[in-house]
């Protein structure tokens, strides 16, 4: 018998090496298009990545995006977009732009000392 | 455990209290507030009549859509199925209850069944025969795409009605369909959405849309003529002329299968009331078989 | 979004020592690491594997109690147990989502679930024939799956970390009302107690061996506790969970089916009796009550609605704006 593991969820399932792991997924066939979901939960809030979701289009993904993420809250906004359409910059990958932010402390708030007495700061 | 035992409180208690389940499980009063006492002129076995066809069309509805989950298309599906059945059966659960409220257990409620609330003596014992559902909502699911016209069809017929209701003499009734308004407009949208990919997807879908519409399309014979117990209670300012309807619901169901390149079946000539009066097809008994069997074999059982 | 990728010319590359002590020093830090990170291969294909099979045991997870959702016996019950089953087709949403930001694809782990390539757990595999079934399942699998997923909002992967907030989130109101059930149907009828004690009776073992072997025979645990994605030893969890489940079962009025189970005096914790691990071995591989049932249906959703989803994306080609 294979190690088996609880490695989570529900619990335990076989882990050995005579186990397959997933190869390099085939480059998407039947499935629909994966879409990222953001929602601001109530007003004066930015929107929040929550998840994603897979819908056929726009229009169905946002549907789908209020039934699972919102469980259909009204007053919620809710975005929805495309995962290949998002152009994304990772810090681990030492892109130029992220090397500044590491020594422009001033760009951070707490950089600024504010006295205590200052209401609302 | 310290530090995840903290996190799974802090989890707990910010999410706190009934809102954590999703709508129709019952925990929450959605009638607070809303005077319960019939109002003069109209006979409470009338009320106690409507209410039970309303919600007998919405729990057995809801039953057929609940025949989806774990077996619907894609996850996200099954997601929304499930909230449409959880939005019928709430719809259901407070028609029953008020007709309970208004005496249509009356006499027949024998007392191995006394401790029951009205809503599961009304759901788990009466026989079809006293069901008073419409065959639209009673029969079989077919496929997807039949699934879905005939939940556009059921989804329209009945928003129509909960229309006209929010003005009704009766407040519980008012209130009730004030409700539902909101719930049954994205039930028909979503079941649009999905009659407009399926008729203008492949070739495939296409033909079993057509299908589906072929065969939703005769049940509605008798959506649109309205029983005595209606009649009577159109005059009271009570119920909604299901006649009144007819214009918004085939001009919705056009519009929808006109732009699903769907050809609209015939209507079907207006056919006198059948599941309104408990005459029903053999599904209905298969189907509340299945719904009733665990409750009726322990009566004096509380869950 | 897609997978990691390292797409530009060599030379502007960072070496991979690099990379990896920066992997290390985020681990060690006890911070998360995210979608677009750099990690190292083996870390990407166990937790590729690891939600995969969580996300599968949510899927499957809704099959043994969905069997009630038609034949619920209360109209309150019913739209309970809808609402349960619901979530747990969520909980398989965020979970799949979480394995896609490393590069997998939902449709394509479905596909291996089906062909059973890849697991799920073996405590779906048994049935359900009594509605105390559903009251236990809430209340003991239910439970045990907290002890395993708390932990796992800590998960050094920040998708998975962030998707079992929320699982946990809706999971405990799963095991609450698996114990309301329970005690409402301790208060009802005769044959109803009966039901319910022999619920209990089914599922208490199956719900200790759902944390996994003993410490000393799972040799993968110690590369998951390096890499933060496991947090907990298999048997501290499953200590933790008796310990929590005796005094509810005492309140309850049901007894636990272990003759050796007792305060211990000197640690203050319940010694239990040794786990018959060869039933469990058996459900695992494939011989459990129900695990073709299971599979079959999972396929027939599949299957049976290809044409659906199919349509849907011929009707987006063909109103693309």
């Amino acid at each position: 018998m294979s190690d088996v593991t609880a490695e989570g969820g529900h619990g335990a399932v076989p882990t050995g090496p005579q186990v397959p792991v997933e190869d390099q997924p085939a480059v998407s066939r039947r499935d629909w298009p994966l879409y990222e979901v953001f929602v601001r939960g109530k007003r004066g809030l930015n929107h929040v990545h929550v998840g994603s979701l897979h819908a056929p289009d726009d229009e169905m993904a946002v549907h789908a995006a209020r039934d699972l993420y919102t469980r259909r809250n009204e007053g919620v906004s809710i975005w929805v977009v495309r995962a290949a359409d998002i152009t994304a910059s990772s810090p681990d990958e030492k892109d130029p732009m992220f090397a500044p932010s590491g020594d422009k402390v001033y760009r951070h708030p707490t950089f600024y000392e504010i006295p205590e007495n200052v209401p609302h700061m | 455990m310290g530090h995840e035992e903290t996190v799974y409180e802090a989890l707990d208690s910010a999410h706190g209290g009934e809102g954590q389940w999703a709508f129709g499980t019952g925990f929450d009063e959605p009638l607070a507030g809303v005077d319960t006492t019939v109002p003069d002129g109209i006979d409470p076995a009338d009320l106690g009549a409507y209410c039970l066809m309303l919600g007998d069309d919405a729990l057995v509805l809801a039953q057929r859509l609940t025949q989806w989950v774990t077996a619907a298309p894609e996850l996200e599906e099954e997601v929304a199925v499930a909230n449409i059945a959880l939005d019928l059966l709430g719809q259901a659960r407070l028609l029953l209850a008020r007709a309970g409220s208004v005496g249509v257990l009356g006499r027949s409620r024998d007392t191995a069944t006394a401790s029951i609330p009205d809503e599961d003596a009304l759901a788990y014992f009466r026989d079809a025969d006293e069901f008073r559902c419409t065959g639209l909502v009673a029969a079989p699911n077919g496929d997807f795409g039949q699934t879905m016209v005939r939940l556009l069809a059921a989804a329209t017929t009945r928003l129509a009605v909960f229309a006209r209701l929010r003005d009704s003499r009766d407040p519980v009734l008012a209130a009730i369909a004030a409700k539902g308004v909101a719930e049954l407009t994205y039930h028909r949208d979503h079941a649009a959405r999905w009659v407009l990919r399926l008729g203008d997807g492949t070739p495939e879908s296409h033909r079993r849309a057509q299908a589906g519409a072929d065969a939703v399309w005769p049940l509605l014979a008798d959506a649109f003529t309205a029983t005595d117990v209606e009649q009577r209670l159109v005059g009271a300012g009570v119920a909604a002329d299901p006649a009144g309807t007819r214009e918004e619901v085939v001009g919705v169901l056009t519009q929808v299968l006109d732009r699903a390149t769907l050809r609209v079946p015939a209507w079907p000539a207006d056919a006198p009331p059948r599941g309104r009066l408990g005459l029903h097809g053999a599904e209905l008994a298969v189907l509340l078989a299945e719904l009733q069997g665990l409750a009726r074999e322990h009566p004096a059982a509380t869950w | 979004m897609s997978a990691p990728t390292l797409d530009r010319p060599a030379a502007e590359r960072p070496d991979e020592a690099a990379l990896q002590r920066q992997f290390d020093a985020t681990i060690a830090a006890d911070r998360r690491i995210e979608p677009r990170d750099w990690m190292p291969e083996g870390y990407r294909r166990t937790l590729v594997r690891q939600i995969a099979q969580h996300a599968h045991s949510e899927i499957i997870g809704m099959q043994p109690e969905g069997d009630w959702l038609l034949a619920a016996p209360s109209m309150r019950r019913k739209a309970i147990l809808l609402a349960k089953v619901q979530d747990e087709a969520g909980h398989g949403l965020y979970l799949y989502s979480a394995a896609e930001t490393l590069g997998a694809d939902r449709a394509d782990l479905t596909d291996k679930l089906i062909e059973r390539r890849q697991k799920y757990s073996s405590i779906f595999n048994y049935p359900t024939p009594t509605y105390a079934d559903v009251g236990v399942i809430g209340w003991l699998v239910d439970g045990a799956a907290i002890c395993n997923q708390v932990p796992l909002c800590r998960s050094s992967y920040g998708p998975y970390a962030r998707a079992m907030i929320r699982v946990c989130k809706e999971e405990s109101f799963h095991q609450r009302q698996g114990y309301e059930l329970l005690m409402t149907m301790m208060r009802g009828t005769d044959a109803q107690r009966a039901m319910v004690q022999d619920a209990v009776d089914r599922w208490w073992w199956p719900s200790l061996m759902m944390f996994g072997p003993p410490d000393d025979d799972s040799p993968n645990s110690a590369q998951s506790m390096a890499w933060g994605i496991k947090r907990h030893s298999n048997d501290e969890l499953r200590q933790r969970f008796v310990d929590m489940t005796v005094p509810q079962a005492a309140v309850l009025g049901v007894t636990l089916p272990d003759q050796e189970l007792a305060p211990d005096p000197e640690t203050g914790r319940y010694r239990f009796g040794a786990i018959d691990w060869s039933e469990f071995k058996q459900v695992l591989a494939g011989h459990g009550p129900c695990n073709d049932e299971r599979i079959a249906r999972r396929r027939a959703a599949r299957d049976d609605n290809a044409w659906v989803t199919e349509a849907a994306t011929a009707y987006a080609r063909k109103h693309e704006s």
